[in-house]
């Protein structure tokens, strides 16, 4: 950390490209070498032992660690798979944002995270609701926290999140995907653990006063999916997100002229403007159940409705026992 | 240049086979006409175009004379009388193309593209010695939509096809090639979907693109791209218009993609080139204008593959076709990347400014940091 190291040898193979162009400038030193100059500089006197104090010891660390992102950040230098998953902007930036939400402010208790593989794929079903899709988030986040493999859960999003500029490109980055049977079966195929929340807008934007009841399962796609990828349907059931924002009405006109499945009005949206957009902490639980395995049918099951119906109906039966069970637990919505 | 390193797999069974490009006086066919004629078996190759080829094709080592060559309209019924007067038994199509050659005019592409294929397997229909045709068409037939899977293999059905523009020729280019292989059993078809093709010296519209000092982007989208080399376009359509290699088969329809997806805003730091996110209308109108002025040909099409991206899916390619490409998409990217001058923004130097942060950090900090950032692939793996 100090003005003598600006000088160490091994600095210089750091320009591994053949292409690369001198980056000293011909006419004096570049920019690089007088901002490190200054910053050098600058630790070497005073702000050095301030820094210490200011951010603790180790800071240096974790300063350099920062900078390495950031350099790979800047450079292109990282990868993303065919969904155009980042997962190292998912596990520096996204869930970090989305953590202290999960465990400070919604403060989650998980329960039965073993039932996710820790290899391998596995279908999570789950309940949907809270107007917006908090509660596919902080499923997110759980499931990696939790998960002694700190797996990532690739959740199948509805085609709205696909068309919003800036939410598509934040979406595929963190790992979504459309949900569609070929993305679903793919990523399942490639062992991923896959997220669904079959109720769909019937779940997230429905009334406060059909809270916990669950909506019909659509064509039960998820389970045709499981079976021809073989892997476990993990039903999933999640108390607490259905009060974050109580839906008491609903703007049907807005709606069709935003082309929105439903403009929400809460207690306290649109009443307090983006005030209102603040969830109500509410204390949440996600409980995974015991996994439905999916090996044991015959290829074809996937083609037999009357199966898929029955499966399907399976999940959502178990979803909603374990709901009321948990709702019979909670002694309160807030704490 | 590339040559040593693309051919793969040559072997060949059938002697004195004589092959048709169509579309030689552009870089592809240019390429891929002489690599076809130093493969032995190889008797002769014919190449037709409208127009003479631009770079004149040398074979500075090979002993073989170059192609024949054919200035010929494929609009007009006259291919006939090549196919039967060189006894053509392998065609390659590659002249169905996003651009004209000499004009830009969309409605005359379009007759080329679509009446010149009509044309030509009309031809190949009434040439009983024909056994081979290589039709070469695009990843773009699958459109660029939010509401479509996120990778497309060879069956998937888009939702939103193609409106208009090259990719829509492509999917009707493919529609009487189909045609034509249902008439024609014999006559062993292979439709090949080449993904945005890029290398050292391949002028394609998204070339231009990139080749811009500022990337205009269109803001709330990164779309996922993915390229294949020009070497591997050329391997690829040198396997197709050969005998099939034991245990593979090559007729069918495939997708050919360099493994793995950048990203538009990786793409554009891995050139060192700053995007200019601006509101899609705006893009659209900015595109107008690119277009009018003549600046860059920016098709509404690939302003959609710019918004909303597209992957498909290779597995195809590599397990029944046979063959990896050498270079993946990064690799195809980076290759790419290495031909133009650097950026605004070069990479190195962004990164030579947060190296010599960290450096001064001192020895406390994880000294390792700067051998731990991979230097990335900047050649092949084979």
């Amino acid at each position: 950390m100090s003005a003598a190291a600006e000088n160490v040898p091994g600095e210089a193979k750091v320009i591994p490209i053949e292409s690369a162009p001198s980056w000293n400038s011909p006419d004096g030193p570049g920019l690089a070498d007088r901002l490190a100059g200054a910053v050098g500089g600058a630790l070497s006197g005073q702000l050095g032992p301030a820094a210490t104090r200011m951010f603790g010891k180790g800071w240096e660390g974790r300063a350099t660690e920062r900078l390495a992102f950031l350099r790979r950040r800047l450079t292109g230098d990282y990868e993303v798979d065919e969904f155009g998953f980042d997962r190292e902007l998912t596990e520096e930036v996204v869930l970090s944002l989305l953590r202290p939400l999960a465990e400070k402010y919604f403060r989650i208790d998980v329960q039965g995270i073993e039932h996710i593989p820790a290899e391998g794929g596995a279908l999570i079903v789950a309940n949907h609701s809270g107007t917006l899709p908090l509660d596919a988030l902080m499923t997110q986040v759980v499931v990696h926290d939790h998960h002694p493999h700190r797996r990532h859960l690739r959740m199948l999003a509805a085609d709205l999140v696909f068309v919003l500029p800036g939410v598509n490109e934040l979406a595929r980055k963190s790992g979504h995907t459309l949900a569609c049977n070929e993305d679903a079966q793919a990523l399942l195929e490639r062992g991923e653990v896959v997220g669904v929340w079959p109720e769909g807008f019937k779940g997230i934007g429905k009334p406060f006063s059909e809270r916990y009841k669950l909506q019909r399962f659509g064509r039960g796609g998820f389970v045709a999916s499981a079976l021809r990828a073989k892997v476990p349907i993990v039903p999933c059931s999640i108390v607490g997100a259905e009060e974050t924002y109580p839906m008491i009405g609903n703007v049907k006109t807005l709606a069709r002229l935003l082309g929105l499945p439903y403009v929400p009005v809460t207690p306290t949206f649109p009443w307090l403007g983006p005030l209102g957009m603040l969830p109500l902490p509410t204390k949440w639980t996600i409980r995974f159940g015991e996994p439905i395995a999916t090996d044991g049918y015959p290829a074809e099951a996937a083609d037999d409705p009357m199966l898929v119906f029955d499966l399907a109906d399976e999940v959502r039966e178990t979803i909603q026992h374990t709901l009321y069970h948990l709702l019979v637990q909670r002694r309160s919505v807030f704490f | 240049m590339h040559a040593g390193r693309s051919v793969e797999g040559m072997g060949c069974s059938t002697v004195g086979v004589v092959v048709l490009v169509t579309g030689v006086a552009r870089h592809l066919g240019a390429r891929f006409a002489a690599e076809v004629r130093r493969r032995p078996g190889v008797d002769r190759v014919v190449g037709v175009d409208v127009q003479p080829p631009g770079l004149p094709v040398e074979e500075p080592d090979g002993p073989a004379a170059p192609y024949t060559f054919h200035q010929l309209d494929l609009r007009r019924p006259v291919l006939s009388r090549v196919l039967a007067e060189y006894q053509v038994d392998t065609v390659v199509h590659l002249s169905v193309s996003a651009t004209g050659l000499g004009s830009t005019n969309r409605s005359a592409v379009k007759e080329s593209n679509v009446i010149g294929t009509m044309q030509l397997l009309g031809a190949c229909q009434k040439a009983p010695g024909v056994r081979r045709l290589v039709v070469k068409s695009t990843t773009g037939v699958y459109g660029s939509a939010p509401r479509d899977p996120a990778v497309f293999s060879e069956r998937i059905q888009p939702k939103d096809p193609p409106g208009g523009g090259f990719a829509k020729d492509a999917a009707e280019v493919e529609g009487y090639v189909r045609g034509f292989a249902r008439r024609r059993p014999d006559v062993a078809v292979t439709v090949l979907r080449f993904a945005n093709i890029l290398g050292p010296s391949a002028d394609t519209p998204l070339g231009e693109y990139f080749s811009l000092p500022v990337l205009p982007t269109v803001l709330g989208y990164d779309p996922r791209l993915q390229f294949v080399h020009e070497d591997d376009a050329v391997a690829v359509l040198c396997r197709a218009a050969d005998e099939p290699l034991p245990g593979t088969v090559n007729t069918g329809t495939f997708n050919v993609a360099g493994e793995g997806v950048l990203l538009l805003s990786q793409c554009a730091r891995r050139l060192g080139r700053p995007t200019l996110p601006v509101l899609l209308p705006a893009v659209s109108w900015m595109a107008v204008l690119a277009r009018q002025t003549r600046l860059v040909d920016v098709s509404p099409e690939q302003l959609r593959l710019l918004t909303h991206g597209r992957v498909v899916d290779t597995t195809r390619l590599r397990e029944t076709f046979g063959y990896r490409p050498a270079f993946s998409t990064p690799e195809a990217f980076a290759d790419f990347a290495a031909s133009r001058g650097p950026g605004l923004l070069p990479p190195e130097r962004l990164a030579a400014v947060t190296d010599r942060l960290s450096a001064l950090l001192g020895p406390d900090g994880p000294a390792a940091v700067p051998d731990a950032v991979p230097n990335r692939p900047r050649r092949p793996r084979s």
